[in-house]
């Protein structure tokens, strides 16, 4: 079987910096692989060329077997590939159907907007992700950073998405909320959906993740099934570069 | 999590009501200035006469204002309305006055439609043209309408080679206000229809939320809006229909005024044609910002460009069509402004930028983007107007009324930033 989401050979520069460099990478249905690297190694940029933020220079992307055109954010929606940023991509002053909706609002038979039916479709989402969440009329300004994040995740998981990116999802959240995304993330990984986590944890990647592939200076340093590997492994991958398996 | 145990508090009298603090706010300053001036002016200021005037002189810079609430959402600014307003005459009064003419006989019915769908085409051209600079090449809005604001006043100057053009065509003139009215029973028949229509919506809506499972307003509440929409609608209209037509004005065309005999006829003024114009563009602007797609983004753009970028929004050709608008609703403006005066000057709509600028920001529309409502900038404008011909009925000094005026002007903003502190709103 063919991999749900395979990235061949893909390479992005930014005025004269080659932030990523013909890296590949290749994600199943059901799995969960892990992003790692320093900041500024290529994970978000690698990230951003699958959800159409960037336009890769070259390489390929193949899902399900079959090579695809990602040129932008709706590009990749088509695709079922769903982002969750880092900076949660929320519009502050709208509500919270309002932002889940966003760029895919319900409309009724005239072609107007459905705020009503949005909103009854966000509190049903809502009550299974969140049940605690209530604040459904009010902008996602007046959110905590644990409801903005159910908000953004309940973007992710409500159209049905295949591949789902979540880049430093538990970032800014607490102890409480950080157990939730963990949760969450087995419950769609059990729904068959592939998932790339972006984190600096590298603890918290190797409880979550089934591989973890590390970056470098926005190159490949190599990609590993968890049980494979030590803490420590990871760590010297990330410092250095090397992969200690690779040179075993 | 915080919000679990929260009790929900006690909510007050308004907050039942659900009413916009902000929109309140301005209903209320709004009242003070027409008492004040109704009082300094020995009970001028509240006549059906003088308010039938506000409203007219209002309309121009309201329709405008509607359009510069999507430009300040989405964090731009437009300087230039009051040149595409004064371009847009300047074509609709040569093609009216000189062009066609030539081709039709003057009074031809086709003439005024034919101005109109020129100038309207004129005025989005130009807006487009701006939203694309703005948009797809990214100079600041402020630059383009800055130089727009210089440039299209003397592109009509050139059509018009400075000339003012007149008079205009009779049917076009009926947009100008005293030239073109409802009259009474007409007047009496929209305000019913409207009426009909608030209290339909208000209703709809309930029934909506309620088969949702959505909590909804206790029933008084939700007649008591009923009631003060239904008031409001009907007193304007009634404020309106008494404004008698004077009798010497009868006698010059009484079938105009659904008069058969000149002599002892009590015909009345009612809605003018250019305040319902506003009435309807701000009621199709409100639907806009809050029941279309396009109004959606418009707001998320507002607030994040970057998120609504990441939703598949075309930001860029988002601002194409929000500047097209505002273009096409200048030309609107141009249209009603110029009937007004029965000729087309040069100067029309000099400073006008500023004037539908303040209204928006008065309105509560944030220039840091995502805020602004229609019916704000609405008022806006009708608090600006008040007070300037408030003014100058007082006898206030010329200076010392852009002085007022200005420090209104940032004295509102001053409030808004210290309201939405309070309730933590951005």
């Amino acid at each position: 079987m063919a991999p749900l989401v395979e990235m061949k050979n893909v390479s992005i520069a930014f005025g004269g910096v080659q932030a990523v460099d013909n890296v590949s990478i290749s994600l199943n249905p059901g799995e969960v692989v892990g992003l790692l690297g320093h900041n500024g190694a290529g994970k978000s940029t690698l990230i951003k060329m699958l959800s159409g933020a960037y336009k890769m220079d070259s390489g390929e992307i193949w899902i399900n077997g079959k090579k695809v055109q990602i040129n932008s954010p709706r590009d990749a929606r088509d695709n079922a590939i769903e982002t969750i940023y880092q900076t949660l991509a929320l519009a502050d002053n709208l509500d919270a159907a309002s932002n889940l909706f966003l760029g895919r609002e319900l409309t009724n038979a005239m072609g107007f907007v459905d705020d009503d039916r949005m909103e009854a479709e966000t509190r049903k989402i809502m009550a299974r992700l969140n049940p605690n969440f209530k604040k459904l009329k009010e902008p996602v300004s007046a959110l905590s950073g644990g409801q903005r994040q159910s908000v953004a995740i309940a973007r992710a998981v409500y159209f049905n998405a295949k591949i789902l990116i979540m880049d430093e999802p538990t970032a800014a959240l607490g102890v409480h909320e950080t157990a939730m995304v963990a949760e969450l993330i087995q419950e769609l990984k059990k729904q068959g959906l592939g998932i790339f986590l972006i984190s600096h944890d590298t603890r918290e990647m190797m409880e979550l993740c089934d591989r973890v592939a590390v970056m470098k200076n926005g190159q490949m340093v190599g990609a590993e099934r968890v049980e494979d590997v030590t803490e420590d492994d990871i760590l010297s991958m990330i410092i250095l570069g090397k992969n200690p398996k690779a040179a075993a | 999590m915080s919000d679990q145990t929260k009790i929900p508090p006690k909510r007050s009298f308004v907050q039942t009501l659900e009413i916009d603090m902000r929109l309140l706010g301005m209903i209320a300053a709004f009242i003070i200035v027409a008492v004040a001036f109704n009082i300094l002016t020995g009970g001028r200021f509240l006549t059906p006469r003088n308010i039938f005037n506000l409203t007219i002189q209002t309309a121009s810079v309201g329709i405008m204002a509607t359009g510069m609430v999507f430009v300040i959402v989405t964090r731009h600014i437009d300087l230039s309305v009051g040149a595409i307003l004064a371009a847009c005459s300047a074509l609709m009064a040569m093609t009216q006055v000189r062009w066609l003419p030539e081709f039709l006989e003057i009074g031809h019915w086709a003439i005024p439609w034919i101005a109109i769908m020129v100038g309207v085409a004129l005025g989005a051209l130009i807006g487009a043209f701006n939203g694309w600079l703005i948009g797809y090449q990214g100079i600041p809005a402020f630059i383009v309408t800055l130089g727009g604001f210089l440039i299209w006043r003397n592109v009509g100057w050139y059509q018009t080679a400075g000339q003012t053009i007149g008079p205009l065509d009779q049917t076009f003139m009926t947009f100008g206000g005293i030239n073109g009215t409802l009259g009474g029973p007409l007047s009496w028949a929209l305000g019913l229809a409207a009426i009909a229509f608030v209290l339909f919506a208000i209703f709809k809506s309930r029934h909506t939320k309620a088969t949702h499972g959505f909590p909804v307003k206790p029933m008084w509440a939700e007649l008591t809006i009923a009631g003060i929409a239904v008031a409001a609608i009907a007193g304007f209209i009634g404020v309106l229909t008494n404004y008698a037509v004077p009798e010497r004005v009868v006698a010059r065309d009484p079938s105009r005024y659904g008069c058969d005999v000149a002599e002892g006829c009590n015909a009345v003024y009612g809605l003018p044609i250019s305040v319902l114009l506003l009435i309807g563009i701000a009621a199709v602007m409100t639907v806009i910002a809050r029941r279309t797609r396009f109004g959606r983004y418009i707001f998320a753009t507002g607030g994040n460009p970057d998120a609504a970028e990441l939703s598949g929004i075309n930001t860029r050709m988002l601002t194409v069509k929000i500047f097209a608008l505002m273009g096409a609703l200048c030309a609107i403006a141009a249209v009603v402004a110029s009937a007004r005066l029965a000729n087309h000057s040069n100067d029309l709509g000099t400073l006008d930028e500023l004037r539908v600028i303040a209204a928006a920001v008065i309105g509560g529309t944030a220039l840091s983007g995502g805020i602004g409502t229609i019916y704000g900038a609405i008022l806006g404008a009708l608090i600006m107007q008040s007070l300037q011909s408030g003014m100058a009925m007082v006898g206030v000094d010329a200076p010392l009324q852009n002085i007022v005026v200005g420090a209104v002007l940032v004295f509102a903003v001053f409030i808004d930033i210290q309201y939405r502190k309070r309730v933590g709103a951005k």
